[in-house]
């Protein structure tokens, strides 16, 4: 018998137990060809989530980030070194009323050629690619991830 | 997937807060062979002694509420040890509260109790925690809600896919088919799994009762055979 353990809601109160000092920072901010993500995670309704976990990964990366009240999360990362495909990000969401956490991607503005031709982005209807595709905002890159309604993020099943 | 999963949905009103929550968009499917290949989060930043798996011990005197040993292994879809992987937990003290600032309850604080521990599997997979059982406590879901007693769990695993965080239950717990969270899972099976069973070989004499909590990750799929 080797069903997987189902998932349960990581529920509201991980906050004094799941962060680690400097989490959010899988790079040296100062550093050449580090990103600094910065996004809210919204409900159906538009309203800020304030309890959410936010992790980061790709390849030996991980970082991971509390939403605050303005369900605000940021994380530092260095951009990714693909050989094929676009570089992006794994990201994870967990929150209270999540009963799975959800799974969605991170791709960078500026990579037009490279998000085209990426085959995990293609297989994302048109007109909800853009969901995944963070967006220049000075030197930091926004990301919003809306749960629910409109603008819904895309999230992938594993 | 296969006959064998016991996924909660996304949406269920009963649990009150996926209504604003829940995607309404079915996830996009990734091909099987990608989420094969995709590599799983190098958890190695998150610091982790020895001492973190003895919650018990993290103040200068013991907490109250009845001393557990959490017991058991970490195995992926096919049976195989997950080895060396981090496991995160955190918990309610005795009282039912929780140390995080936002939880609210008027229940009392333990001041040699914090509830969140951490360690690594070892060769064969197991895992062991020791703590105190943590109380039930009201919520604001329906009215008179109360959450069995539980233990959060957060697991990695070796792939993207094998990451899991859950709760784990207690044995005989009258609350259990009241709650909305566990009765989410729509197979009894599923939600069996869920929660520990006293275990004697783990228990140790006058000093702390033992349960057995075995988890399979997902990340490869069941063979048929194994079915």
């Amino acid at each position: 018998m080797t069903a997987p353990t189902p998932s349960q809601t990581v529920g509201p109160f991980f906050g004094f137990a799941l962060p680690f000092e400097d989490d959010a920072d899988a790079a040296d901010g100062d550093a050449g060809g580090a990103i600094r993500v910065e996004g809210q995670v919204l409900d159906g309704a538009g309203e800020p989530v304030p309890d959410a976990l936010v992790e980061a990964s790709e390849g030996e990366q991980f970082a991971r980030c509390r939403t605050d009240g303005e369900g605000a999360f940021h994380l530092t990362l260095r951009k990714p070194v693909v050989s094929d495909g676009a570089p992006c990000f794994e990201i994870t969401v967990f929150a209270r009323g999540l009963l799975r956490h959800l799974h969605t991607r991170l791709y960078l503005p500026g990579e037009e050629d490279v998000n085209r031709a990426d085959r995990v982005l293609q297989l994302v209807d048109e007109s909800r690619r853009h969901t995944l595709v963070g967006s220049a905002d000075g030197d930091v890159v926004h990301f919003d991830i809306r749960l629910q309604g409109e603008g819904e993020t895309v999230f992938f099943a594993l | 997937m296969s006959d064998l999963d016991y996924e909660p949905p996304y949406l269920y009103p009963d649990y009150r807060s996926t209504e604003l929550r829940a995607p309404r968009h079915e996830p996009v499917r990734l091909p099987d062979e990608w989420f094969h290949k995709a590599p799983g989060p190098a958890f190695g930043r998150i610091p982790v002694g020895a001492e973190d798996a003895d919650l018990t011990r993290r103040h200068r005197g013991e907490p109250l509420g009845e001393r557990i040993i959490i017991h058991g292994r970490v195995l992926d879809g096919d049976g195989q040890a997950v080895r060396n992987t981090l496991v995160e937990v955190w918990q309610a003290n005795a009282a039912g509260r929780y140390v995080d600032p936002v939880d609210d309850h008027d229940a009392p604080l333990d001041p040699n109790f914090t509830g969140a521990g951490r360690c690594l599997t070892d060769d064969a997979g197991f895992y062991r925690f020791v703590t105190v059982k943590p109380g039930a406590y009201p919520w604001r879901n329906h009215l008179n809600a109360w959450r069995p007693a539980h233990v959060h769990f957060s697991l990695f695993g070796p792939a993207l896919a094998s990451r899991l965080i859950t709760q784990m239950y207690f044995p005989g717990d009258p609350l259990i088919p009241l709650d909305p969270i566990l009765s989410s899972i729509p197979d009894p099976r599923g939600r069996e799994l869920l929660i520990a069973r006293l275990d004697l070989d783990t228990t140790i004499p006058e000093w702390a009762l033992g349960y057995r909590w075995d988890i399979v990750l997902r990340g490869r799929r069941a063979t048929p055979a194994e079915a």
